[in-house]
Parts: structure tokens; sequence; C-alpha cells
């Protein structure tokens, strides 16, 4: 079965350049703040965002930790330049140490949601010190498998990029014109050495995000997958990956009293009034 | 007989009434300078489209004492107006409406009769379904009102015709949607089929007036059309900006593409009729 998930990219980035245009400015606003990791994903963002707002009124933000890969700090400035945004970095490593030293057996989980963290905070002071809102750097492919820490890479003010697959990113990002060493490097959270989504995952995200199409867009049952090749297991597996991170994009439910409650019938738009 | 249309494709300030009125008394001057007869706007163009628990807020009555109609209806001396809107009826029931007001008077009001809910959609939980679709006299001719998902299904533009419009003023704000590797949203590329589709089936003239801006992750793509009586495209606004383009409808047109090809003259209603009597009393 022939799975296109190709996209029409100068579409796509009218809407999304417009798409950031009108959630910062709408607020008082004029620019923005991104964590700037050396991947495709903030990549993309941080061009997008450049291209809606104009380069001087995005910050990109580099926050190493002291394991980060060098090549991780090279990547991210060679994305900045290239989009002529401002850099500026900040080490996470003084915010994050105390914690990791508190307990010797923590683990590799804890300690990526402990970077996480410690970057959402980082992005948030300097939003208001930079009077700019966070621009997220969450694609569509890892929101839905969860692949994510909830209230860090996942927090932002607005995400430009949370609807298109890993795939979509790529080649939206090629477009754009991300430098090269950036698409072609393994995607990485590059929380210790030689880690790749890929292999965290078990599954490569060509194969995931195809899958996902058909379960997400196109309405596909699990049976239907697999008619259409599919191995079982692996279509489960997704399924119940999906399931399991419900919670990641969701605000926490708030316990039924009054009449009219936040988060079930107090119903407004963000955009509310603008 | 000529008709030089306007056809206003606007952002709005969702729930600012006061805001989204003063950009329509602008739009409507640069009409007005453009010697426009009629201009039209979008699909709840005074008050932004996902308005949920603000319905009730912002609802007017489109009377020459209602604050935000008498402005409007005073404009509608020099040129006709169809405005966006959210009518609260005498037992305070809310209805996604469009006016259209003429000569200092309101000539007709639609009440949008299909209300999406499904998908993103969400409009019977917040609003009254209207119960009619009716064609109106104006200066121009008779003309019929439907707003977006009303003319997704093909009965509401089909009893306009029967009832005489030949010219339907549509308009929407329709949420961007279905990226592909094709240069249309799958939304705009079914909006704009079933238009001309019209178009050519009922040789009437159809216009589409479709907002632009964003609504929290919504985009709203604009791109607002007239269709000729032989489906031929007369205009096309501009994709995601705002915009007042200007169409020249030519009403001879209908006469000429109606002499050629007689589906109106043709079409059995009585069968229809007597069809759709058979179909429902199963």
């Amino acid at each position: 079965m022939n799975i296109d998930l190709s996209i029409h990219t100068d579409l796509a980035r009218k809407i999304l350049t417009g798409f950031i245009k009108s959630e910062i400015t709408r607020f008082g606003f004029a620019r923005a703040v991104i964590g700037l990791s050396g991947g495709i994903d903030s990549a993309l963002s941080c061009a997008l965002a450049a291209e809606a707002l104009g380069p001087e009124n995005v910050l990109a933000i580099r926050m190493p930790y002291k394991t980060s890969s060098p090549d991780s700090l090279v990547d991210a400035e060679k994305t900045a330049t290239r989009f002529g945004v401002r850099m500026e970095t900040i080490e996470i490593t003084p915010m994050v140490e105390p914690m990791i030293q508190r307990d010797p057996q923590i683990s590799n989980l804890r300690k990526g949601n402990l970077m996480a963290r410690s970057r959402m905070i980082v992005l948030y002071d300097q939003s208001q010190a930079f009077k700019g809102l966070v621009v997220g750097t969450s694609n569509k492919t890892e929101i839905l498998l969860g692949y994510t820490t909830l209230w860090g890479d996942m927090a932002s003010a607005l995400n430009p990029i949370g609807d298109l697959y890993k795939t979509q990113v790529w080649q939206l990002s090629r477009v754009m014109g991300v430098p090269q060493s950036v698409i072609d490097k393994p995607p990485s959270a590059d929380l210790w050495q030689g880690q790749t989504d890929e292999s965290d995952l078990g599954f490569t995200y060509a194969e995931a995000d195809k899958l996902l199409f058909l379960l997400v867009d196109r309405r596909y049952s699990v049976e239907d997958c697999v008619a259409a090749g599919f191995k079982k297991e692996f279509v489960d597996q997704v399924v119940e990956r999906i399931r399991r991170s419900q919670y990641k994009r969701m605000m926490p439910p708030i316990a039924k009293l009054s009449n009219r409650t936040v988060g079930i019938d107090f119903l407004y738009l963000r955009d509310w009034g603008t | 007989m000529q008709i030089n249309l306007a056809l206003a494709q606007i952002t709005t300030k969702l729930g600012n009434v006061q805001a989204n009125l003063e950009k329509h008394l602008d739009y409507i001057k640069q009409a007005e300078a453009q010697k426009a007869d009629l201009i039209v706007f979008p699909e709840l163009s005074l008050t932004g489209y996902i308005l949920q628990d603000l319905v009730s807020s912002v609802s007017h009555q489109p009377t020459d004492n209602d604050p935000v109609f008498k402005p409007l209806l005073e404009a509608s001396q020099n040129l006709d107006i169809v405005v966006g809107f959210v009518d609260e009826d005498a037992r305070h029931r809310f209805y996604i409406a469009s006016a259209y007001l003429s000569a200092g008077r309101v000539l007709h009001v639609h009440h949008k009769v299909y209300l999406p809910t499904y998908a993103l959609f969400d409009e019977a939980r917040f609003f009254a379904r209207g119960d009619s679709i009716r064609a109106f006299d104006t200066r121009f001719g008779r003309m019929g009102m439907l707003i977006c998902e009303d003319f997704w299904h093909a009965s509401p533009p089909y009893l306009l015709w029967l009832d005489g419009a030949d010219i339907l003023l549509f308009s929407s704000a329709s949420p961007g949607r279905g990226l592909s590797r094709h240069d249309k949203l799958e939304s705009a590329w079914w909006v704009e089929n079933v238009n001309q589709s019209y178009a050519n089936l009922f040789t009437s003239y159809v216009v589409h007036s479709n907002r632009v801006g964003y609504e929290d992750g919504l985009n709203f793509w604009g791109a607002a059309t007239v269709h000729d009586p032989r489906g031929e495209r007369l205009v096309l606004g501009p994709y995601f900006e705002e915009a007042l383009t200007m169409a020249t409808l030519d009403l001879n047109q209908i006469r000429r593409t109606r002499a050629r090809l007689p589906l109106m003259r043709d079409e059995r209603a009585d069968l229809v009729h007597k069809e759709l009597t058979r179909i429902l009393s199963k």
C-alpha cells in the first residue's frame, strides 16, 4: 500500500508562519523564544518563527548539559546563523546536577525528565526577560507516541509543528534551508552518548509515521492497518502507546463540584477577545 | 443590468463585536469608494467563529434600535450589505445568522439550518437550528443566502433555486484542513468544487465570502469567489489574507445561459415532491 505523507510545503509554510504571527501579535507580543537543541524539530520551528516575525525578534537558546554532544552545540549554532536569529547559551548542568547527586540510583528516564524540565524553566524565564512567547518544537509523531516530557519539552505558548509528522518535518525543513548536517543526523534526545530516538522507540519514524497516518488521520481500525500490511504486534504497540500517553496531551482533570467548572464547561478559546 | 459586488474577506476579533463593527464600517467605506452595489461579509463576521460560551454575550437583533445594526442600516442607504451575526429570538434561542440590509431596511435574515457537530465542529451544542430556506427579492432580483454547512448539503441551494433565487450568496468561516501534496487544502478544494457545481447545475450566480485569520490553532483560508451561470469563475480572492475583492455580475448572463441550457425550465419539482413524499412515507 502506498501511503503518501508528502505535503505542499509552500502551503504549510504560509499557514504556519501566519499562525505564529497571529498567535504572538494578538496578545501584544512581537517576539519568540525557542530552545535550540541542534535537532531538526527545533530548527524548523526556529526557521518558521524567523520568517514569521523577522529574525531579530527570535531568541534561540542552547541549553547543554555536561554530557550533551558537542555536535549538538555546533548544529544549533549553524541553525541560528543560517536563519539570522539571536543565540544565547545557558548551561543547565548547575540546575540539574544537585538533583542527580541526591540519588545515586537515578534512572536515565528521571535524568532526561530533569533536563527537559530545567530547559522549560530557562525558556520561560527568558521569555519574560526577552518579552517573547515560547514557541514549541514537538512534532505530531512524538506527541502521539508520548515520546515527550510532560511540562518539559511539551511546554510552550504555541506550537507550529505539532500537526506535522516527523517525515513531514524533514520535508519542510529541506525546503526551509535547515542546515544539511541537522537534516542528515539520526534524531536523538541527546540525553546520553549514542542515544537515538529510533533505538529508544524500537521502530523507525518512517514506519511509525505511515501507521499513525492511517490510524489517526485516516481513522483505520487495527484490522484495517494489518490488512494494509502492518504487523499486528507493531500496530498493537503503537495503539497502546497512544492510549497510555493521552494524559500528556491534556490539562489535568479538575474534579467537578459546581455548575461551572474550568476545563469542563467553562468554554472559551485562548484567543478570546483578540 | 449589472451588480458591482464587493467580497469582504476579513479576520475578526473573537467576541469583540464593537471592534468587528468598526472593521465592517471601514470595509463598507472602501467598497463605496469602488462604487459597489452590494458587499458580502463572511459567516459570523461581527463576532468571530469559535464562540462557545461567548454566544449569549455577542448576540444582536437586526433592528434599527440595536446599537450594532443601527450604523449598518444607515450604511445600507448607499449599498446593500450582507453581514454575519448571532441572532437571538424572543424565546432566547441563538442562531448563526446572515442579514441582508438594503436602503435602511432588513430585507431578509437566514438562520443556519445545518449546524456541523462533528470532528472540529461543535455548533449544535451552542446554537439553535434554523428551520426555513427562503429566497427573497432585492433591487437586483431574487436572491438566497446560505451559511457554510448549509451548502455542504445539496438540498438548500436546490430549494432556493426552486424558490426563484438567481443569485446565491454563500458565506463561510471555513477552517482550513486536509494538507496533502496538493496546492490546496482539502476544505478549500471541496468548497470551490461545489460552488462551481451549483453554478453549473442551477445556471445561477454563486457568490462565496469566506473569512481569514486564526482562532487558536484553526486557520481560515479566504479565497472569495464568484461563479457565473456557466460555472466560470469570475474572481478569486487571495488565500489567507484580508482583502476586498470586486466582481461585476452581468445579470444578462443568466438569460443567455438559460436560453442555451434550459435546466431551470425543465426541472420537475413535482416529480421531486412525489418521490420525496413516497420516500418519507416509508
